[in-house]
């Protein structure tokens, strides 16, 4: 799983809906691989608007993984800053490990970069 | 021949011999891709892609490799995990969820820009446990689904509805979650040819901008598109 998917993704355990505890969900024990992609600009500034930067940002410190502190005033014409989100949001890939929920505990684990999202039955 | 529904849950029918086997037919994988770009096609992204898109029920990637083809960036879930083993395996570009779409998605708002589902939807009618829980778990599916797609965006669902009742409900229930849209028929005709595309559309991208329900393919009639709401 990429960092962009993680940064959209949410606890849906009933009842845990506190906004600032849901998400970003935490890493746990992760094994990284960067894997290289294609870069599209095009693509990067739609999402920009989507990402929650300092979810982003917190995860990536977590991650050791370098992004820059706040989004640029031009971010179509910074082609580092642009580079640097990319190899963040679409090169990074999370292969074991797990995601915690800070709000409800829920341990979501990470299996041949295949997050387990199933609930039990009083979570549903 | 038996609906695979109602043999078994999807993840204990689609077991490792019949996970191998259905994406090894070349027949099945033909027809998934078909669908797959018919789905794609009634989704009517614009043309500044890529996009970010869903797969519900990717299972092995067959669908997933046709959005990697256009270049999309996609996230796929699926509840049998013998299938999505198979997706990995063939090192599809989407990020993988094992996943119960009955118990909702869980997406910040607005995070897609589209949705396709390719012969998932009658999967997620079948009462495996209790009478009332495919009304509840559809509900729960629905709402959470419109709410991680963008305004405006479409979720476009090739599958087999059963009956009429089936559709019924099925369509309902999406109403009620916010979605508008209905059901587009494809070679309505024939018995064999025949395809049902489910084309949900969430809210408008702007005020007023209202979205008109596809043609369906093969009939020179006036429509194959039984919509669902005035809009």
């Amino acid at each position: 799983m990429r960092l962009i998917t993680h940064n959209m993704l949410k606890c849906h355990v009933k009842n845990c809906t506190d906004p600032d505890k849901q998400f970003p969900l935490r890493f746990k024990d992760v094994q990284l691989e960067q894997i290289d992609a294609e870069r599209n600009n095009e693509f990067l500034v739609r999402m920009l608007p989507r990402i929650d930067w300092p979810a982003l940002s917190k995860t990536t410190k977590e991650l050791d993984i370098t992004l820059p502190e706040t989004v640029p005033g031009n971010p179509e014409d910074d082609e580092e800053f642009l580079q640097a989100l990319h190899t963040a949001i679409l090169e990074t890939h999370i292969k074991q490990g797990s995601m915690l929920c800070d709000g409800c505990g829920h341990e979501y684990k990470i299996t041949n970069g295949i997050p387990n999202m199933l609930l039990a039955e009083h979570e549903i | 021949m038996s609906r695979p529904e109602h043999i078994a849950p999807p993840e204990l029918f689609y077991n490792d011999t019949e996970a191998k086997k259905y994406t090894s037919n070349s027949r099945i994988a033909a027809i998934q891709a078909e669908m797959t770009l018919r789905a794609v096609e009634l989704l009517s992204l614009g043309d500044d892609g890529p996009y970010y898109l869903l797969d519900i029920g990717c299972g092995s990637g067959l669908s997933g490799e046709i959005l990697d083809e256009d270049g999309h960036v996609w996230a796929g879930m699926d509840i049998a995990p013998s299938m999505l083993d198979i997706a990995a395996d063939k090192d599809v570009e989407g990020d993988l969820f094992l996943q119960d779409i009955g118990q909702g998605m869980g997406f910040r708002p607005g995070t897609f820009d589209g949705a396709i589902s390719i012969s998932v939807l009658q999967w997620l009618c079948n009462a495996d446990k209790k009478e009332n829980k495919p009304r509840y778990r559809l509900q729960r599916f629905f709402s959470t689904l419109f709410m991680s797609l963008q305004r405006g965006a479409r979720a476009i669902f090739q599958f087999y509805p059963e009956n009429d009742l089936q559709i019924e409900m099925i369509m309902g229930i999406a109403m009620k979650c916010g979605f508008t849209g209905g059901l587009v028929a494809d070679y309505p005709n024939s018995k064999k040819a025949r395809k049902f595309y489910l084309c949900l559309f969430a809210g408008q991208a702007a005020p007023g901008q209202k979205q008109d329900l596809p043609k369906g393919l093969g009939s020179d009639e006036a429509d194959n598109g039984i919509a669902y709401t005035d809009s």
